[in-house]
């Protein structure tokens, strides 16, 4: 892993108010969205996708913990929230705990395996397993296979917010988002996350001075695992249906692909990377196949030239931390 | 590569070391040392020897890295590992640090039976190792390298729901450390930007915040210039006044004037052990470093 990592930014004198000042700037600006005509739709999913980054960049950039499966927990909260949605006919805020639940708990399972293995071994595992349950879930009746359940009710939440309308739920989405955000960033940024990269850093030392870094590993692959599945959940309510697209390990590969554009290891990073790559996909789409094509050469170009994907970059320019 | 040689006696001495008080204490107890390492230790006291180990052995597929290696490292001594590349060094450090498991024999630490025990727990009992190439944690800070060290020790290293700014009470422990060992002016450097001596003193901190009981030293001099090695040695020596040291090391004239006293490793096996002064005069010490031809 360490080849991923080395290159991150050196955390000069931390500014956490730098962070502080990006994150309200990101917050007005993601506000102010539906008063802007850009269609809600969009911004909503690529903001699923970018705590899904940001949730997958918790394990890749701070533990230095490849997973090359996390679509399944997007997938797999996706589906169980789907199914308590339709089939249970549960209110949306229970549907989005349920899905988060399952989640985090196929986490601990597969992190509990995977985190065994390192380097290129553990980032088999994830892709192991992932594959596993895409199968699970090709064959399971609740599933409906190839079609996926559809047309997912959107409900209230708590009984009063209407999430059938578009800016309703694009502020739940928002306030979702930043709940996510604001959690990844305390945990980067706690006495858990000084460990936890410190075994980034050097897995040896850390655990001649004594800690058992299996536990720290796992932790993280667990908030990391339970957070994707938290914007699998709410990805749910804004496209109304739960697909194996999001378990495919095509989308693993995505989630690889934001982090890397918008930067490993750096706190706004996996969003900006998460917005251009959907705003890719979206305007993008009249080319149709092409758009994977554009995207690999993207990649290609991202790994060969600002290999700290643009954040890292930006944030390398001005020595600040991002 | 290194020192080939032996020097005599008393050449390249830096510190003046091997006449001291503690040496000559040591040397008296010890009597025909270079004899004990076949000894068996029955008639030791558990106290006497801070670390032991009997019949170590560890076997890569039919070869014999490590052979039968009987070692006591007496409480409160510099204990040196010496030998020629390949001699089992660095695997017999790493099976008493526990990163390696032995095929077969017995490690005590402290009267405890540590054999089975994983690294992190080795460490918690307090019995910790640096590495060849220095360990520190380039990305974080000369302070932070020392907090994540001191932050073990007390708990709520699992909180990821706090501010690291709870990890504030430890930084006046940590510059004391830091102090200690002559950094303070790194404190807010990362690591990774520090000159490589520092980065070495850095590594010794951080051991030290664990505040351990014995401390194992993977070649603490390895590729480092002169001017370094001085400051390092004098380091190790002065906090050997409050830790037992066991370390491995290709300098002889560091060895030299350091150790309190040496076992020689070569194919595994323990040829000799001793002060230095009398390992010197050893043919089979000659023998081992120089080749039979040379003898």
């Amino acid at each position: 892993m360490s080849a991923l990592t080395d290159d991150t930014l050196p955390i000069t004198p931390r500014a956490m108010r730098d962070e502080m000042v990006a994150f309200a700037l990101m917050a007005v600006l993601l506000a102010v969205v539906p008063l802007t005509g850009i269609y809600p739709f969009f911004v909503m999913q690529a903001l699923c996708f970018a705590l899904l980054a940001c949730a997958f960049n918790l394990l890749v950039g701070y533990g230095g913990l490849l997973s090359f499966g996390h679509a399944m927990f997007l997938g797999t909260a996706g589906y169980v929230s789907a199914h308590a949605l339709k089939v249970w006919a549960l209110p949306p805020e229970l549907g989005i705990i349920i899905g988060t639940a399952a989640a985090c708990g196929l986490a601990v399972i597969t992190g509990y395996i995977s985190i065994r293995r390192q380097g290129i071994y553990f980032s088999m595992i994830t892709l192991a397993l992932s594959q596993l349950l895409y199968f699970i879930y090709l064959q399971a009746p609740f599933t409906h296979g190839e079609d996926g359940i559809q047309g997912v009710p959107q409900g209230h939440l708590f009984g009063v917010f209407d999430l059938s309308k578009p800016t309703v739920l694009y502020y739940v989405v928002l306030a979702g988002f930043l709940a996510g955000f604001l959690l990844i960033y305390r945990t980067i940024n706690s006495p858990f996350g000084e460990v936890l990269k410190s075994i980034r850093e050097n897995e040896p030392r850390a655990i001649s001075l004594g800690y058992k870094t299996d536990q720290y590993k796992l932790l993280a692959f667990i908030l990391s695992g339970t957070l994707a599945g938290f914007a699998g959940s709410l990805k749910v309510f804004v496209a109304q249906n739960a697909s194996l697209t999001d378990v495919h390990w095509s989308m693993s590969g995505e989630i690889v692909l934001m982090t890397l554009v918008g930067g490993l290891g750096t706190i706004f990073g996996p969003v900006v990377g998460a917005f251009i790559i959907i705003a890719m996909q979206q305007y993008l789409a009249g080319y149709g196949q092409w758009v994977t094509v554009i995207q690999g050469v993207i990649f290609v170009a991202c790994v060969l030239t600002f290999r700290r994907g643009i954040i890292g970059e930006i944030a390398r320019l001005l020595r600040r931390s991002l | 590569m290194l020192h080939r040689h032996i020097p005599p006696p008393g050449a390249a001495v830096r510190d003046g070391f091997p006449g001291s008080r503690k040496t000559s204490r040591i040397r008296k107890k010890l009597g025909h040392a270079r004899d004990r390492g076949e000894a068996d230790g029955g008639n030791c006291l558990a106290d006497e020897f801070i670390l032991e180990t009997h019949g170590l052995t560890k076997e890569f597929a039919g070869f014999f890295a490590v052979r039968d290696v009987a070692l006591k490292v007496r409480r409160g001594s510099i204990h040196a590992l010496i030998g020629p590349n390949g001699a089992g060094k660095t695997t017999c450090f790493n099976l008493l640090t526990k990163f390696l498991k032995p095929s077969a024999g017995r490690i005590t630490y402290k009267g405890q039976d540590i054999t089975a025990m994983p690294p992190a727990d080795v460490a918690r009992l307090g019995l910790v190792r640096s590495f060849q190439i220095s360990a520190v944690f380039p990305h974080l800070t000369a302070l932070e390298n020392v907090r994540v060290a001191l932050q073990r020790q007390h708990g709520n290293s699992f909180d990821f729901w706090r501010s690291k700014s709870v990890l504030d009470r430890y930084n006046a422990r940590a510059l004391e450390l830091l102090d200690d060992v002559g950094l303070s002016e790194f404190a807010n450097t990362p690591a990774v930007e520090m000159p490589y001596g520092r980065k070495r003193a850095l590594e010794i901190a951080t051991t030290i915040a664990l505040d351990p009981e014995m401390m194992l030293l993977d070649e603490p001099m390895a590729g480092m210039g002169h001017e370094d090695i001085d400051k390092i040695a004098a380091l190790i020596k002065r906090i050997s006044a409050k830790y037992t040291i066991l370390m491995v090391e290709h300098n002889l004239s560091v060895v030299a004037n350091l150790s309190d006293i040496i076992t020689v490793l070569t194919r595994g096996q323990v040829l000799a052990e001793g002060h230095y002064a009398d390992l010197s005069k050893d043919e089979r010490v000659k023998e081992a470093y120089l080749g039979a031809g040379h003898a």
